[in-house]
């Protein structure tokens, strides 16, 4: 007969593990859902025509389901997005970690938290006001709702996250190495640059690789002000749409079971391909630095 | 023929958070000697020790006041702390491999002083881990990373490191608190040898090993300087009570 401590100890392993089994198991549901619907697509269509066909005319008699117009607008967003908000981010995260004064340490600290809790929808009604009519004037395109307005926008939703990651692993180098290398005469920049800045590269990259998962996650914003023009980008003054707006405009008027529906779901599934192999060489450069 | 001390320390009181460390040390220290300083935990000095290369000064609310003069030259005054500390090197407790091969952690220095010839640092690696007792155990693993290295070697990179500087004063915080015996006794045999070219300060809990290398020893006690005089003297007929009461284990 186990004592009352003892069946105290059962019940809480088997609480928490049931709770671990639980995510695993609701993921997993998640991802047996995308595929069950998304494979169905392939039944009346090619998985080459799927990716690389130029041309998206779901609704039309026949349809034609080419995405490489969406994959190339996403990829022209995220990539225009992280130019922007990496090395931005990084030098904000140095400047909080290693050079601010304690005080606007604190309140820039806050500053990109706050950032960080703008909805998107509501970023993406400021970069509609003012970012879009800014790259028309400035740019003379014929209009704002472009590529490089989506990466404007995105820019803004990646730096809290790269800030604040990064700023954490800077933070977290030992002290031990700064003093090391202040006690050798080197100067503040010198040891930032190649003695914190390699030891936090780890965790440097984890933070590039999440801000830059939340660029190609993110739906709402980049839909209000990238123009929405399914067809091939013609470079990063011109209207584009992504993946994740594709989904979230036109999943609201397909016919259940149609050739467009599961090409939706299809295309979560190339979503979850790309967010999966970012974060995958996240963790594969994390790991080999660690070793 | 009168010696001009290496460093003279006058009134010096440090203070952290208005709480004294340090309390009116006053001192001289000639050049090529090793002094030892030994005292019980917070008797200041590490504290004395950061401040002789301005390592405290990113501390919060740190005060100073008094002088430390090297050779008669004011650290606080005539000094930047980052020419200071090139002078002045400092070994710590823990040894600190910074995050790169062998060859890399001993060049740091020079490279960030702007020598770049492949053929010069190749020759100051070899020559200072010489000096550190240490090119025969790492010559062929010069490009491993210099964590790889054992406790005892690891302190040594970190002597060779600081001598590729070209300091003048050597700082020893407890260099040998994390080695065993064999370790030790390579790290003390170093010393003697470098004193002929550096001055050495070495603070140390090790009693025994302020009477085996020592030159002279200063004995501090709650941030007071207590006695300072030869090594022999100090441990055979010290003068205060208190230093006598600390050497046989009475207190501390």
């Amino acid at each position: 007969m186990p004592s009352g401590r003892k069946l105290k100890e059962i019940f809480f392993e088997t609480a928490i593990r049931a709770s671990g089994v639980a995510s695993i198991f609701i993921v997993g549901l998640i991802f047996f859902f995308l595929f069950k619907e998304g494979i169905m697509l392939f039944q009346t269509q090619k998985l080459s025509g799927f990716l690389f066909g130029k041309n998206w005319y779901p609704i039309s008699e026949p349809g034609e389901f080419g995405i490489l117009p969406l994959i190339s607008g996403t990829i022209l967003v995220t990539l225009g997005a992280a130019v922007l908000s990496v090395p931005l981010g990084i030098a904000a995260a140095i400047y909080i970690a290693e050079v601010a004064p304690p005080q606007s340490k604190e309140i820039l600290k806050s500053g990109v938290e706050l950032l960080a809790a703008i909805p998107s929808v509501v970023l993406g009604f400021i970069g509609i006001v003012t970012v879009v009519p800014w790259i028309k004037n400035t740019f003379h395109a014929p209009t704002g709702l472009t590529a490089f307005a989506g990466a404007v926008v995105l820019a803004f939703m990646a730096m809290p996250t790269i800030v604040s990651i990064a700023e954490d692993a800077l933070y977290s180098v030992p002290k031990t190495y700064k003093e090391g290398a202040y006690a050798l005469g080197a100067t503040q920049w010198q040891t930032i640059w190649r003695v914190v800045l390699p030891a936090a590269s780890s965790g440097i990259v984890a933070a590039v690789m999440l801000g830059i998962g939340r660029v190609v996650g993110e739906t709402m914003a980049v839909m209000m002000v990238t123009g929405n023009s399914p067809s091939m980008p013609r470079g990063i003054f011109y209207p584009v749409r992504t993946l994740t707006a594709t989904i979230a405009a036109e999943m609201g008027e397909t016919v259940r079971g149609s050739d467009h529906y599961f090409s939706l779901f299809a295309i979560g599934i190339v979503l979850f391909v790309i967010t999966f192999a970012v974060n995958m060489t996240a963790d594969l450069v994390v790991h080999r630095k660690r070793k | 023929m009168v010696i001009h001390p290496k460093i003279r320390v006058k009134n010096l009181t440090v203070s952290f958070d208005g709480k004294a460390s340090l309390k009116n040390v006053s001192l001289d220290i000639e050049p090529h000697i090793i002094l030892s300083v030994i005292g019980p935990a917070n008797s200041g000095k590490t504290t004395f020790l950061r401040t002789l290369n301005r390592l405290n000064d990113d501390e919060r609310a740190m005060k100073v006041s008094g002088e430390v003069l090297l050779d008669g030259k004011d650290i606080y005054k005539d000094h930047d702390p980052v020419s200071l500390r090139r002078k002045v090197g400092i070994i710590f407790a823990l040894p600190v491999p910074l995050p790169m091969t062998v060859f890399e952690n001993v060049v740091y220095g020079p490279r960030r002083q702007g020598i770049r010839d492949k053929k010069i640092l190749g020759a100051t690696v070899e020559r200072f881990l010489r000096d550190a007792y240490l090119w025969d155990e790492v010559k062929d693993r010069l490009d491993e990373p210099a964590m790889t290295l054992s406790g005892g070697q690891q302190q040594r990179l970190c002597i060779a490191r600081t001598l590729a500087v070209n300091p003048e004063v050597l700082l020893f915080d407890e260099p040998c608190s994390a080695l065993d015996p064999i370790s030790t006794a390579k790290i003390e045999e170093a010393l003697s040898k470098l004193k002929r070219h550096y001055t050495i300060i070495l603070v140390t809990n090790n009693t025994k090993q302020a009477a085996r290398v020592g030159d002279k020893t200063a004995f501090f006690l709650m941030g007071e300087l207590v006695e300072l005089n030869e090594t022999g003297k100090i441990f055979t007929s010290p003068e205060d009570r208190r230093t006598d009461d600390y050497l046989s284990g009475r207190f501390g």
